[in-house]
């Protein structure tokens, strides 16, 4: 619950977070936004990072003290004798069977086992209707249920219907309600039939699309942009957070698209959202260096979304471009930042 | 002995000569004018090579690069120029005639210096030639330095600079070099050619424009502003000309080309072209004496990122919640401290022609009478210094590079056996520092990656063979024999 308004500011809160021994990386973090992929296997209490380069992604795996345990490489598949493109993004999809990892590039759609050893599939990127002036790629990636959605630079949304073993991938279905190059998708598992909104995905001028996922996927509404990009969407319980290039986070409500809370959250572009599912803690890093923490309630009266400032955590001289929390509850986070060659972390006190 | 630098060939039908097909200048290229140069004979087979290119996030970013850099370039010039007493703008009306700008550099060819998408041409070539426009414009500069007997002219390098028809080949739409190979590429071309002699000052040109340029993309409040920091040089530039209306025609032309080619774009487009534009300088951390004296710049090489002043335009300042009803009505108002100390943006900068910019990214640093060093130290000491990756030679870069070796075989490569009459800009404020930034540049920053081999190899590429022998000379140059003559004797060479 929200605090009463209040014309200062909070009140002076303890320190929450402190900063970690840094992870070293290979080479620095390219300016990409959700240039951070975490992956957490608490059985061998080990945490996966995944970060883009830029013609290639680093992939380690951590102890809890931040000592690197085990790295490898991946590139972007091509043709022999070329340089080998960019990477957009990298990330880890959790489905209800097993991990995979997603690599998207200039190329095209890579799919490999969750440790990087074995590609699994890959999808070439047709430039069939690209004009020369736009440059392709795919870039946004999110799994809801058994499928895997990758978003393309023409707007379009590639649906994989992924099997429980084995590679058999099929592309199932391609989603139109974008215009411009896709930036981000998020989605969440169905909470029963009052939450039908199970998937949204963002766009370059900051349109957001509704989904309901299923064998067809649904559209349900449009959330209009306002020219800005929105380069990273979280969904929790229905609710929609967005962060875009003015430094502005929204939420709305999934089903309606309608504006609950509008936040003044950042002095430039926001690069990354992310979320603690169990304690409905959202984080948002920007490109001002900063990496807010912030509480999403649902008012027992109004039944709307409301928010808290929780923690703001300055990564000085850094032009952030990836942060993820590390664990569901929220109590640590992990920060990439352009040309910075490690993750920075914070935890909780 | 060293090929003598060119008098601009006047004696040449020039109007229309960029247009034609490649051509062999028999009466300068000496021996090897005899046959004409067929492109489609000389062609190298170079299917296996493909392209250097890195995958392109945004295939509009070249121009920009372009610009700026060129931009920064011309500050610095204009800087050394002015601290070594030589006026820059003397009006002169011979030797370098109204057809010479038209024609743009000597030997430039802009068919040679483009990728399209399916196009067939080989990258290395494109890479090297394009490159060698760049060098073009230093040698050019410095044979007009020597013909008017120390006195020079920006405008010569800036009406090549926006020759028409190279902008216009420059503004179609292309993919951008691979960071790595364009500097590895321009260094070689360099090290082999004119900077031979003078290795620290052409490193420490490019070290300047690149990390310059580089701030200021990193620094621009919106991806958009990337547009307002070209028009920033472009300003200046047209300042460095205000003489002459011909050359000033060219710059805002290209200002005309910039508008119509970016008025247009969203703003996703252009946080595509910024992060291209940041993919291109990443790993890049060379110190700069006058971002490190200004603040701007940290000991380890970042730069700094302020987090006080004005937002970006059309950005609140951060600091309030704000919270909706069903109807839309805003319910509840809360603040909170967000860390950074911001104010409102003032006024949006002009995107026309004339006008205020706001932003001060862009505009000349060196206009007020500083001296500015490079650091050539590697700043981050960390095992974790992206060097490792970024200095070891890329075998595919290699096998490129070899290949556009090959390419410029044919150029003769030799030391001038006497004290030769010439000009030298030296970048750094005495001759001691500059032998001494020589020597202490380090190791992973001299590109050992190859060796351009000067060799009369037969199967040198002639097309280029006949590009380079344009750029050679005709003429003695004025036997002004002042201190330190070995640039300009590094000018001939090529």
């Amino acid at each position: 619950m929200v605090a009463a308004d209040s014309p200062g500011p909070p009140d002076t809160k303890v320190r929450m977070f402190r900063r970690e021994r840094s992870i070293p990386l290979r080479s620095s973090a390219a300016a990409l936004c959700n240039n951070l992929s975490v992956l957490q296997v608490p059985s061998r209490n080990l945490t996966h990072f995944g970060v883009v380069h830029g013609p290639s992604a680093q992939l380690l795996s951590a102890a809890p003290e931040g000592v690197p345990l085990a790295q490898r490489q991946l590139q972007a598949k091509e043709g022999v004798g070329v340089s080998p493109p960019l990477i957009t993004q990298v990330h880890w999809c959790v489905l209800p069977f097993r991990v995979l990892l997603v690599l998207t590039s200039h190329r095209g759609i890579q799919m490999y086992e969750s440790d990087g050893s074995v590609m699994v599939y890959w999808h070439a990127l047709d430039s069939g209707d690209a004009s020369p002036v736009q440059a392709m790629f795919a870039r946004g990636i999110a799994s809801s249920g058994h499928f895997i959605c990758v978003g393309t630079w023409s707007g379009r949304v590639l649906v994989f219907d992924i099997p429980a073993k084995g590679p058999n991938i099929v592309l199932s279905e391609e989603l139109a309600g974008h215009q411009t190059p896709i930036t981000d998708i998020a989605a969440e598992p169905a909470q029963g039939q009052d939450c039908m909104a199970d998937m949204v995905t963002a766009d370059d001028s900051g349109l957001l699309c509704v989904w309901r996922s299923g064998p067809e996927f649904k559209l349900l509404t449009q959330i209009p942009g306002f020219g800005v990009p929105c380069p990273s969407v979280q969904l929790w319980h229905g609710t929609v957070a967005a962060g875009y290039g003015d430094g502005q986070v929204r939420l709305y409500e999934a089903s309606t698209g309608t504006l609950h809370v509008q936040i003044s959250a950042h002095a430039r572009a926001i690069c990354a959202l992310d979320l603690a599912p169990e304690v409905g803690k959202l984080l948002s890093a920007a490109e001002d260096t900063f990496v807010h923490i912030w509480k999403l309630t649902r008012s027992p009266e109004s039944g709307y979304t409301e928010v808290e400032h929780c923690h703001g955590e300055c990564v000085p001289d850094t032009q952030v471009c990836g942060a993820r929390f590390c664990d569901p509850s929220g109590s640590c986070f992990a920060v990439t930042g352009y040309d910075l060659a490690e993750i920075v972390r914070f935890s909780s006190v | 002995m060293s090929v003598r630098l060119p008098r601009l060939p006047t004696s040449r039908t020039l109007i229309g000569f960029l247009s034609q097909p490649p051509r062999c200048p028999g009466n300068q290229a000496g021996g090897r004018g005899g046959q004409a140069a067929r492109p489609s004979a000389t062609q190298p087979q170079v299917s296996s090579l493909a392209s250097l290119i890195s995958g392109t996030m945004s295939v509009r970013t070249l121009p920009l690069l372009f610009l700026n850099l060129g931009g920064e370039m011309l500050y610095i010039l204009d800087q050394r120029l002015r601290a070594q007493n030589i006026p820059g703008n003397k009006a002169r009306k011979d030797e370098w005639t109204e057809v010479d700008r038209k024609r743009g550099p000597v030997g430039f060819h802009q068919e040679n210096y483009f990728i399209r998408p399916g196009s067939k041409k080989n990258t290395a070539e494109v890479l090297g030639t394009l490159l060698l426009y760049f060098t073009t414009f230093l040698k050019q500069f410095l044979a007009q330095l020597l013909r008017h007997g120390g006195i020079s002219v920006l405008n010569d390098i800036i009406s090549t600079m926006f020759n028409q028809k190279f902008m216009e080949e420059l503004f179609k739409p292309q993919e951008l070099y691979s960071k790595k190979a364009l500097r590895t590429v321009y260094d070689r071309l360099a090290h082999a050619s004119i900077m031979r002699l003078n290795q620290a000052s052409m490193d420490k040109l490019y070290d300047l424009m690149t990390m310059a340029f580089k701030h200021q993309v990193l620094l621009c409040p919106r991806p958009k502003d990337v547009l307002l920091v070209t028009f920033n040089h472009l300003d200046a530039i047209k300042g460095f000309i205000q003489d002459s209306p011909t050359i000033l025609h060219q710059v805002e032309e290209t200002f005309r080309q910039l508008t119509e080619t970016y008025g247009g774009l969203s703003a996703g487009e252009f946080q595509m072209i910024r992060q291209t534009l940041l993919t291109f300088f990443q790993d890049l951390h060379i110190r700069v004496s006058i971002f490190l004296k200004d603040k701007v710049q940290n000991s380890n090489g970042r730069f700094v990122l302020p987090v006080s002043g004005p937002v970006p335009w059309g950005t609140e300042v951060p600091g309030l919640i704000r919270m909706f009803n069903n109807k839309g009505k805003e319910v509840k108002k809360v603040q909170f401290k967000h860390g950074g100390n911001y104010v409102m943006a003032p006024k949006e900068g002009s995107f026309e022609l004339y006008g205020d910019r706001v932003l001060k990214l862009g505009t000349n640093m060196y206009s007020m009478n500083r001296t500015v060093e490079t650091h050539m130290s590697r700043a981050s000491k960390n095992s974790t210094s992206p060097s490792q990756e970024s200095i070891a030679p890329n075998p595919l870069a290699k096998e490129e590079l070899n290949f556009l070796a090959r390419l410029m075989g044919g150029m003769e490569i030799k030391k001038p056996s006497g004290p030769e009459p010439g000009f030298r800009l030296n970048l750094f404020t005495t001759d001691e520092e500059e032998e001494q930034a020589a020597l202490t540049r380090p190791e992973e920053l001299s590109y050992e990656v190859i060796n351009i081999q000067a060799t009369q190899d037969q199967q040198r590429n002639e097309e280029l063979a006949r590009i380079m022998g344009e750029l050679e000379v005709t003429d003695q140059p004025r036997q002004s024999a002042s201190k330190g003559e070995d640039l300009l004797a590094m000018m001939d060479e090529l």
